[in-house]
């Protein structure tokens, strides 16, 4: 089984790569259908539509927990006072630096302080904080023992971010669009 | 193939120190590479490469399909149509898994009368053949369990008249029926454990797979000329590039089929019915199986008795495995006994016509004579499903003493020359 | 030599392995097949046709939900690609007008709101008893896959010749059929109370009343000439073939996908099995055989 008939090496070397290029074409193309389908599909998509959440029946010093694509959602009505402390502590903010000015939105131009909304997973690997705890009386992380302040920075533990803010945008002075 | 012996040369350190611990690359190269086949193997040699590609492709696509399917009564509908409409290319995954049974069926079935007609199941081939049939078992049960999971009208039905079959078993048949349904009729715990049963089941063909070509590998590939091989450098060539080459060919050439049906004709091997969510208490008009089933599905009906009809039906199936002693010619390949070759085509037209039997309602008229009833579709199923029998319980035994069978080639080398001679 | 033996076995196993296929859900006694109509979508570069998406889901809308739910689709299917092409915005728009159960909410009531685009089209009928205590009896089915649940005997050879004509419209002909089927029984047919007569359908006695008797009248002129806004004249037929075609959308969405999807893969296969082909045949060369 010797290998002759070597002649016309570059018409038969061109066929060889032309199939070989096509079938590792064909190959290539087989295979992202295989990954495309583990991608949120059109349903779950479909079902992370913006949601409109309504802040009037929250009162002050009071909060809700809402879920929004499978992920808990803190909406936290703030007192005076919570705001000042926050505010003071700016300069103590370490982990991850961030003035309270940046974790609150505003609506026709004035900052609505008293409202933060974040992600209630903690940035550490995604546990649930516990609210109105931990030594800054923000939220308190039971699983490594993380403790957020009231505007949800990271001021004590393993959790290396403050906790994250959704994209959201107040409708009115009483209601915010998320997403 | 005991006198090939292993060709692989380690070229780099790190290959040489994986051969001396796990020799895979040197199992790859002997079986994939230099294995010797017989040079005269025509097309219908390439469908065991084919099978091997459906085998695959049923697991990725089955695989993929169970990250979105939901095994219960009130959602599996609900969760095909999901995977239809919202998964990312869901419909291919399922359109390709469905055509992709029937395709794996028409291949597996020219693969068989591919062996039947060269007499691939004749020693030293028993065990090969043996483990084939065991395949052909585990892919019917396995794809039976399939048809179940969309939970259509067909789905319900096949299952309800399918696992009845095991109760014309005297004595435990009804006991057996009850366990296999986990109540006391084909319900949510039924179509829980085909769920289990239908993933498991492709891995234990792949097992049986495994063996099958570890057996065909140990004694060697038959061929058209029927005749072992001789002198390896004149007879055999080496699996790469020849074989390879002719096997991916004709792989591709069958995958255009499938995307045809895949692609244009989704539903053309299906059932309208089972696009109906299942209904306990409302049997289909025309229920039938899935059309690789319908020839035993023809016996089935054809005997009038319901135990008789079982047993016929599954003896149709184990018959195959005792072919190797059934037929007593020592001539292997059919194109070489032209007695054989008749009765061969014969048995393949009643195999199709016991299809269409099994296909049709049993009241059918086949043949009327004056306006008189001759024939209907029982008793045409039943003369079918006797020349079936006949064929290897009659045929094959006496063939082999009385046919006078051509001249065989004395080696493949020759028989290929004989043939470019022509 | 290959050729030669193998050319019996061939055509043996061709039709071994198709002669199996086509026993379909409605085996029809002495009832007429329904005629096959000409669709936009049949055939491997079929689309759907826009505007007949459109008008077959207002008919749907204003003549078959009351009865006939489209549980598996959401309002958004209807802008999808491939679709109707309809807009977001009157996608919302349309949805608002549906009522949808949600809740349960914080004094743990179920409640009503306006439907959203990622909804299902609400069900008819609460239930099934209820559905059947509604209807004489009989459940009315769901729309969503209709169109691939119905079919009737093509018989031999057609359905062979189906393989390669790509016909699979038998769906969309029944409906149609059954649309456009209704009449006075044949002399002599005794039709019992709650059936009606249709010349498509399976035996003939249909628990549907005619549908369309909404849009028209006895002599078949439209009650509404200016039911379609688009200018499309509104004929019996007309109607039955644009609720036909948007149930074919609704049961197969991506229909338009699947088959252009398909014209690229087979014509690369096509390619594939050609580069091999000549490949082959040069590596065979090197034997000096005659294969």
């Amino acid at each position: 089984m010797a290998d002759h008939s070597m002649s016309e090496p570059n018409r038969r070397d061109f066929l060889f790569l032309a199939t070989g290029a096509a079938g590792a074409v064909a190959g290539a193309a087989a295979v992202w259908p295989l990954i495309s389908q583990m991608l949120p599909d059109a349903s779950t998509i479909a079902a992370g539509a913006p949601v409109e959440v309504d802040l009037a029946p929250i009162g002050e010093g009071k909060a809700i927990t809402l879920k929004w694509r499978g992920k808990p959602i803190f909406v936290r009505h703030r007192t005076k006072a919570e705001i000042e402390a926050a505010k003071k502590d700016d300069p103590e903010i370490k982990i991850d630096p961030e003035p309270d000015a940046k974790r609150v939105k505003a609506f026709e131009g004035k900052a609505q302080e008293q409202w933060i909304v974040v992600y209630g997973n903690c940035t550490h690997l995604g546990c649930v904080p516990t609210g109105f705890a931990g030594d800054y009386n923000g939220w308190y992380c039971p699983c490594h023992g993380s403790h957020y302040d009231s505007a949800g920075r990271i001021r004590k533990g393993p959790a290396p971010k403050n906790l994250f803010i959704p994209d959201y945008a107040f409708q009115s002075a009483t209601k915010i669009k998320i997403g | 193939m005991s006198e090939h012996h292993s060709t692989y040369v380690p070229k780099t350190g790190i290959e040489r120190w994986l051969d001396a611990r796990l020799p895979i690359i040197r199992l790859t190269h002997d079986s994939a590479v230099s294995y010797p086949v017989p040079r005269n193997l025509n097309y219908w040699w390439t469908f065991g490469g084919i099978l091997m590609f459906m085998l695959v492709a049923q697991i990725v696509t089955g695989v993929v399909l169970v990250m979105h399917y939901t095994p219960h009564v009130d959602f599996a509908f609900s969760s095909v149509e999901h995977i239809m409409r919202d998964v990312n290319y869901g419909w291919l995954m399922r359109y390709a898994h469905a055509n992709g049974a029937s395709m794996f069926f028409i291949a597996v079935y020219i693969h068989i009368f591919r062996g039947m007609y060269y007499g691939s199941y004749k020693a030293p081939r028993e065990v090969l053949w043996i483990l084939g049939v065991v395949i052909f078992l585990l892919m019917m049960a396995t794809a039976f369990m399939g048809y179940v999971l969309p939970w259509g009208q067909m789905s319900f039905w096949g299952a309800t008249v399918i696992t009845n079959l095991f109760s014309a078993i005297p004595v435990i048949g009804d006991p057996i029926v009850t366990w296999l349904w986990g109540g006391y009729s084909v319900d949510n715990p039924t179509l829980n454990r085909f769920f289990s049963l239908h993933y498991l089941l492709p891995f234990m063909i792949f097992g049986v797979v495994i063996l099958h070509v570890w057996a065909l590998h140990h004694v060697g590939q038959n061929n058209p000329a029927g005749v072992e091989v001789k002198n390896y450098a004149k007879d055999t060539i080496p699996f790469t590039p020849f074989a390879t080459v002719k096997d991916l060919f004709a792989m591709v050439c069958f995958m255009i089929l499938f995307a045809w049906f895949v692609f244009y004709h989704p539903n053309f091997l299906g059932h309208a019915d089972n696009y109906i969510h299942a209904d306990p208490l409302k049997t289909p008009a025309h229920i039938v199986p899935e059309w690789y089933f319908l020839p035993f599905y023809g016996i089935l009906r054809a005997i009038p008795d319901k135990l008789g009809g079982v047993v016929a039906m599954f003896a149709s199936i184990a018959v195959l495995a005792f072919l190797p002693w059934l037929d007593t010619s020592k001539i292997k390949s059919g194109r070489y006994r032209p007695t054989f070759k008749i009765f061969f085509w014969i048995f393949v037209v009643v195999s199709v016509l016991l299809g269409y039997t099994g296909s049709q309602p049993t009241d059918k008229v086949v043949l009327s004579l004056g306006g008189r009833t001759v024939l209907d579709m029982v008793g045409f199923a039943q003369i079918l499903t006797a020349m079936y029998f006949a064929y290897f319980f009659v045929v094959l035994p006496l063939l082999g003493l009385f046919e006078k069978p051509k001249a065989v080639p004395a080696s493949i080398a020759d028989a290929v020359l004989g043939e470019s001679k022509k | 030599m290959m050729i030669k033996s193998s050319r019996p076995l061939m055509a043996a196993l061709a039709v071994a392995s198709l002669a199996f296929i086509g026993t379909p859900a409605l085996a029809s006694g002495g009832t007429e097949h329904p005629p096959a109509q000409k669709w936009s979508f049949s055939g491997p570069f079929g689309t759907f046709d826009r505007a007949q998406l459109q008008r077959g889901f207002k008919v749907y809308k204003e003549v078959c939900a009351a009865c006939h739910g489209l549980e598996k689709l959401s309002f958004r299917n209807l802008y999808q690609p491939g679709g109707p092409g309809f807009t977001e915005g009157q996608v919302k728009t349309l949805a608002k007008e549906y009522k949808v159960k949600d809740g349960p909410n914080e004094s743990g009531e179920m409640f009503e709101r306006p439907g959203r685009p990622a909804d299902r089209f609400p069900k008819p009928f609460a239930n099934d008893e209820a559905a059947k205590a509604a209807n004489n009896g009989a459940v009315p089915p769901d729309f969503s896959v209709i169109a691939k649940a119905r079919t009737y005997e093509r018989g031999f050879p057609m359905w062979l010749i189906d393989i390669v004509t790509q016909y699979q419209e038998q769906g969309v002909d029944y409906i149609t059929g059954i649309l456009t089927g209704y009449g006075a029984p044949p002399h002599g047919e005794k039709i019992e109370d709650g059936l009606h007569w249709n010349r498509y359908f399976p035996g003939n006695k249909i628990a549907m009343a005619n549908p369309l008797v909404a849009l028209f009248d006895d002599a078949g002129k439209a009650q509404d000439a200016n039911f379609y806004t688009d200018g499309t004249p509104v004929t019996r037929e007309q109607v039955a073939k644009d609720v036909a075609a948007f149930l074919m959308w609704a049961a197969e969405p991506k229909m338009e996908e699947r088959k252009q999807t398909g014209a690229k893969v087979i014509l690369w296969l096509i390619v594939l099995a050609g580069l091999l082909y000549f490949t082959k045949k040069r590596i065979w060369a090197r034997l000096g055989d005659a294969h």
